[in-house]
């Protein structure tokens, strides 16, 4: 066996230089994934994707990438379609069975707290591989919006603005030219379409890019009409 | 032949005894309960804890059978550290009663034998809070005052013609004590000694009282 596939195969074992190549290639499979776009702003917190279709004959707004969690929590990812609905079934049943038992609806920070958990789970158990998609989770709590990206690691960071997937170092430089405290949240909207505008192949439109915005009033998912209003501002 | 007991039994519940009120005031709460310990009309203590203090501002009443007591108090003192340290904050009345109606439903076959009573004031707010429960855990919230233990019907006597609007802490005090002290008067196996909790934003005092002995 060649020395570099040599640790490639146990998700367990350490190489010698420190790392779990497994959990790599996790990473580089979001890496290659479609792009998707959080921003935090003063009045609430937005997250936007791409949703490209390979054919026309494709049914659009059937099948989505921004969900809704609970009422005042929503999620995108980068990666793999069917990792992500797996994750997206499993944080909706920790935030109901969060709100069973303390009768209020769970932080955002607890929600990505113990879904990180189920990703390092899958980091370190027998028979599984680690879920090749990163997530962006939004929420509303507190009385301030919050921004996490949750990666299959189990790692999570807490943003103000950020990108994953294709293209995403390109997507942060832009962001950390683009992003201010006080942006609000139609301007957030706008600059977030415009960060995916940087690396979009072929034209955009309502139908192909997915808006999900959260405020003191909860989360929602745009429908294509309104993006298509926001789209009409871009030049 | 057997012989027959000096109090047939009943419930469980009523096993060992109790008497237990929490009442709402103006940014106050009270807590008040008996001291005795019995086995049916037996008294075996007369210095048993029933209310214990779960925060600054949070205390946790059980009435009910005296070993179960024990048992539920450090169940929910666990429960309850644990989600203040996984959190990072204070847990609030309202979570707390949650908590505990959640986990007496847990047992809904096999129910510890409590009727917890919770009293406090909101950590950030200050606003007052009481409520009750029975052993499955529906809660009651109500604005007033909660009763509880095998003197409950007698307290809730003596709270309907006691209790008013917006009493402040001193007020709060002799009403819940007066309220207490009469209503377990009239029951054979609660009473010998009570002890009263006046919860305020800042301070809490800690009375007790003597009352009669036999």
């Amino acid at each position: 066996m060649a020395s570099s596939e040599r640790y490639s195969f146990s998700l367990t074992t350490f190489s010698p230089s420190g790392k779990l190549v497994q959990i790599e290639y996790a990473l580089a499979a979001v890496a290659a994934g479609a792009p998707s776009v959080g921003i935090k702003a003063s009045n609430g917190v937005i997250i936007a994707t791409e949703n490209k279709h390979k054919s026309i004959l494709y049914d659009e707004h059937s099948v989505h990438k921004v969900e809704m969690i609970t009422q005042h929590i929503g999620m995108v990812y980068s990666g793999m379609g069917p990792d992500y609905r797996l994750l997206v079934k499993q944080a909706r049943k920790i935030a109901q069975q969060y709100t069973l038992v303390y009768n209020e609806p769970i932080p955002t920070a607890q929600l990505v707290q113990r879904v990180a958990a189920v990703m390092q789970e899958y980091t370190q158990s027998g028979g599984v591989r680690p879920f090749g998609v990163s997530l962006l989770i939004c929420g509303w709590d507190n009385n301030r919006p919050y921004l996490f990206q949750c990666d299959p690691s189990g790692a999570y960071f807490a943003w103000k603005a950020t990108a994953m997937g294709k293209n995403f170092i390109n997507g942060k430089t832009f962001l950390e030219k683009r992003y201010s405290e006080d942006l609000e949240l139609d301007d957030a909207v706008h600059t977030a379409i415009l960060t995916l505008k940087e690396s979009f192949e072929g034209q955009m439109t309502a139908d192909n890019i997915e808006v999900g915005i959260c405020d003191v009033s909860g989360f929602k998912r745009l429908d294509p009409s309104h993006v298509k209003d926001y789209l009409a501002n871009i030049p | 032949m057997t012989q027959l007991n000096f109090i047939s039994f009943q419930s469980i519940l009523s096993y060992n005894g109790s008497a237990m009120v929490a009442m709402k005031g103006e940014r106050c709460v009270s807590i008040a309960t008996d001291k005795r310990f019995g086995i049916q009309a037996q008294t075996v203590s007369m210095d048993f804890p029933k209310v214990f203090e779960m925060g600054p501002h949070l205390y946790l009443g059980l009435p009910g059978l005296a070993t179960d007591i024990g048992t539920v108090y450090e169940k929910l003192r666990f429960r309850k550290n644990l989600f203040e340290l996984r959190e990072n904050r204070r847990m609030s009345p309202q979570i707390f009663s949650a908590m505990v109606s959640n986990m007496l439903y847990e047992k809904r076959f096999g129910p510890f034998f409590v009727e917890p009573i919770v009293a406090g004031l909101d950590p950030y707010t200050c606003v007052p809070y009481v409520c009750n429960m029975d052993l499955i855990g529906c809660r009651n919230e109500p604005e007033d005052f909660v009763t509880g233990g095998s003197a409950s019907a007698q307290l809730f006597g003596m709270c309907e013609s006691l209790w008013e609007p917006n009493m402040g802490p001193d007020d709060l005090f002799e009403t819940t004590s007066q309220a207490l002290i009469n209503a377990f008067d009239r029951d054979a196996i609660s009473g010998w000694g009570a002890i009263v909790h006046i919860i305020e934003k800042d301070k809490v005092t800690t009375r007790e009282l003597k009352t009669r002995m036999d």
